[in-house]
């Protein structure tokens, strides 16, 4: 049996996807950044190998996505996290026209167009305010693990307005916050509402559109999934996979270049 | 606009039997640079003056030497060396969010005018223009540091898409005299500086000289029409304009402009592109980023995608690529306020009416994709950005791709960043069908008229 594979490096984390010839996922791993960018997709790619339970020349072809992807040395090619994201999403929920993307550093929203290509994309720039590093202020400031901010804000019954969208200042506006003794769960229900207020600023720009696919690490907050449904005014696919969706696209580009189906090819 | 050109030049042999315009570039460059240093040696007069609207063809005709800051600035980019600039105007006290033109105008005075090229003279006059608001600022800031007399030249707008003067326009006719009498106002001030009499005739010469680089300008543009495109407008067409801004009305900017377009159209006849393999053709709406312009020229490239038009080679030409914007030399100073008044209306009515002016562009350099380049510090250019791209998208289905970085910050340039956007957007024109060389098209030109 032949396998291909999508490793996604990114900023904080690195997703690795391993796919049958049916395009079943058999094999995945998620390793935080400690080592190096080559070293951390090394680690990961072997990782899913073993959650696989197949050795490495089964594996045909791989794909590199994310920022690091020119550090998967032993890939055969390289697909923007965009267009993985965007291949991964519809894959996931085939009605997908709009793909938000939260992840360490970086937000972005993608249009889809109805033939499941990506139409038009938009990114923060400049700036990490609206992404998963406004979290992890948070996160530190309240000295709280990140899976229980999302549960805590939804709590909230007099939200605080954040007004900095520096991520750094982010930080000491919420210590502030604290210190005046307003209550944990108001402080961060207002850290995600500027995340989500940001961030479908940004899904605007493209055209928010029916059904909207939500991938990417922050997919697993609650509160900001609840908020993102409420500020869009259409329900958000989640889906168990949104995680590994840019290593799913980026694997499901490896299924094209090893398996054919050279029409849904994303680079030249 | 440049003068350290973008890219390396051949050697000197290849150039001494071919003309080559990065060579020819470089050398009126380093002349125009030269005679800056040499002008007080020789008690030449000063005129700091802008791209947009200035009164250039006047100031010819009393020998003054022509100082262009915005030139001077970018030039700190191209040559690596703005952040230098950039930090002493801040440290100065100027915020981050000033358009860097201007900081970097700032650290060169506060560096006693020494420019990387050499040293710019201080200037007896300064022409400021209502075509950019930050020039009136800008000049201020000369009269203040510097004791510069400013004369600001008030260039009536006007908010109409493709601006088009029709027989007896009575508005036309005003603007024409308001400007007119501004110009008469000007040539006083200049014979006043110099002890020169103002010479009719000359203008008629210098004139006449700016309507044959007019006509090649336009020319020029035309031929990358063709695909391939035989030139990059955001590389190559960098130091053309450099070439029309600083020697414009100069018998050597006639001449470079007259052999481009020969050697440009020998290149069409070959069938020889800017790159090896045309597959993309796109337009860049925006201003440059010049601290890293050949880096993101290379990322487009890479793709086999080139920059067939841009709308800078329009707006910081001063308007003056419409084909018709032609001086009447048995008439000058009148034709002069005629054609200064409805260039400066195209510039300002181009801004304010970019979706439809961009919209042309693209069919007729029929392109694949819209690069916007937005940069903070330029509200005049990037403001409304957003707004053209979304129409673009929606009425015309063309593909964009909008990035952000600076005119000649380097703090503001990420090049990882930068380059998943354009591999992203290469990556979404493929999709789309694009990839293949397009099919051979034949010239077209702008227009009949005799050079």
């Amino acid at each position: 049996m032949k396998y291909v594979a999508g490793v996604d490096v990114g900023s904080t984390q690195t997703k690795a996807v391993i796919i049958d010839q049916n395009k079943t996922i058999v094999g995945r791993s998620l390793l935080d950044m400690e080592t190096s960018m080559t070293t951390i997709a090394q680690d990961a790619f072997k990782a899913a190998l073993a959650n696989a339970k197949i050795s490495e020349d089964q594996v045909i072809y791989i794909v590199g996505t994310g920022y690091g992807r020119y550090n998967v040395t032993f890939g055969s090619e390289q697909v923007t996290e965009i267009s993985c994201h965007a291949r991964g999403a519809v894959t996931l929920f085939p009605g997908t026209r709009t793909v938000i993307d939260i992840g360490g550093q970086d937000t972005k929203a993608i249009r889809v167009k109805d033939d499941g290509q990506v139409g038009d994309f938009t990114m923060n720039d400049k700036c990490a305010a609206g992404t998963g590093r406004f979290l992890g202020a948070a996160s530190y400031a309240l000295e709280m693990p990140l899976s229980e901010l999302g549960p805590l804000a939804l709590k909230s019954q007099n939200p605080v307005r954040i007004t900095t969208t520096c991520t750094v200042f982010a930080e000491s506006e919420i210590i502030s916050h604290l210190a005046k003794g307003l209550l944990p769960e108001d402080v961060l229900m207002g850290v995600h509402q500027a995340i989500t207020s940001r961030c479908v600023s940004l899904a605007r720009r493209v055209g928010i559109e029916s059904e909207v696919t939500f991938t990417g690490g922050v997919s697993r907050n609650v509160a900001i999934v609840k908020l993102l449904e409420e500020s869009a005014g259409t329900k958000i696919n989640v889906s168990p996979d949104a995680h590994f969706c840019g290593a799913l696209g980026a694997a499901l580009f490896s299924h094209d270049r090893a398996f054919g189906n050279q029409a849904r090819s994303a680079a030249a | 606009m440049t003068i350290e050109i973008l890219e390396p030049a051949p050697t000197v042999d290849a150039a001494a039997t071919l003309f080559d315009p990065r060579i020819e570039g470089q050398r009126l460059m380093r002349d125009w640079y030269t005679g800056l240093g040499e002008a007080a040696a020789r008690g030449q007069h000063v005129a700091n003056v802008f791209v947009m609207g200035n009164a250039v063809e006047i100031l010819r005709t009393f020998d003054f030497q022509l100082v262009f800051p915005e030139i001077n600035s970018l030039q700190t980019g191209v040559r690596k060396a703005s952040e230098e600039y950039l930090r002493l105007s801040e440290d100065y006290g100027m915020s981050p969010d000033v358009c860097s033109y201007v900081k970097a105008d700032v650290g060169l005075i506060l560096k006693e005018q020494q420019h990387p090229a050499g040293l710019i003279p201080k200037a007896h006059i300064a022409i400021a223009s209502n075509m950019c608001s930050t020039f009136i600022k800008w000049a201020e800031i000369w009269e203040r540091l510097l004791k510069t007399p400013t004369f600001v030249l008030d260039l009536p707008g006007q908010r109409a898409a493709n601006w088009r003067v029709r027989p007896g326009d009575a508005q036309h006719a005003a603007d024409s005299r308001w400007v007119e009498a501004q110009f008469r106002d000007l040539i006083q001030k200049c014979e006043k500086i110099t002890g020169k009499r103002f010479d009719m005739d000359r203008l008629a010469e210098v004139e006449e000289r700016v309507n044959k680089m007019v006509f090649h300008w336009n020319n020029v543009m035309a031929l990358n029409r063709v695909c391939p495109a035989p030139y990059n407008a955001m590389l190559d067409g960098l130091t053309y304009i450099g070439i029309m801004n600083v020697y414009r009305g100069a018998p050597e900017g006639v001449e470079f402009m007259r052999k481009l377009e020969e050697q440009l159209k020998a290149k069409v006849a070959r069938g020889e592109g800017r790159v090896a393999e045309e597959r993309f053709r796109l337009l860049f709406s925006g201003t440059p980023c010049y601290v890293s312009m050949r880096r993101l020229v290379e990322l487009f490239e890479t793709w086999g995608g080139v920059f067939a038009y841009s709308d800078y080679l329009t707006f910081a030409a001063g308007g003056m690529d419409a084909g018709e914007l032609v001086y009447d030399t048995s008439r000058p100073l009148e034709s002069l306020a005629e054609v200064t008044a409805l260039a400066a209306q195209r510039g300002l009515s181009n801004q304010f009416f970019a979706h439809e002016r961009l919209a042309q562009q693209v069919r007729d350099y029929d392109v694949d994709g819209i690069v916007f380049h937005g940069i903070k510090s330029c509200r005049f250019v990037s403001s409304g950005m957003a707004d053209t791209r979304d129409y673009l998208n929606k009425r015309l289905k063309i593909p964009s791709l909008y990035i952000e970085s600076d005119l000649i910050d380097p703090r503001y340039w990420s090049d990882a960043q930068i380059k998943n956007r354009v591999d992203a957007f290469f990556e979404t024109l493929h999709q789309s069908g694009g990839g293949a060389p397009l099919a051979p098209k034949t010239v077209s030109s702008t227009g009949e008229r005799a050079a």
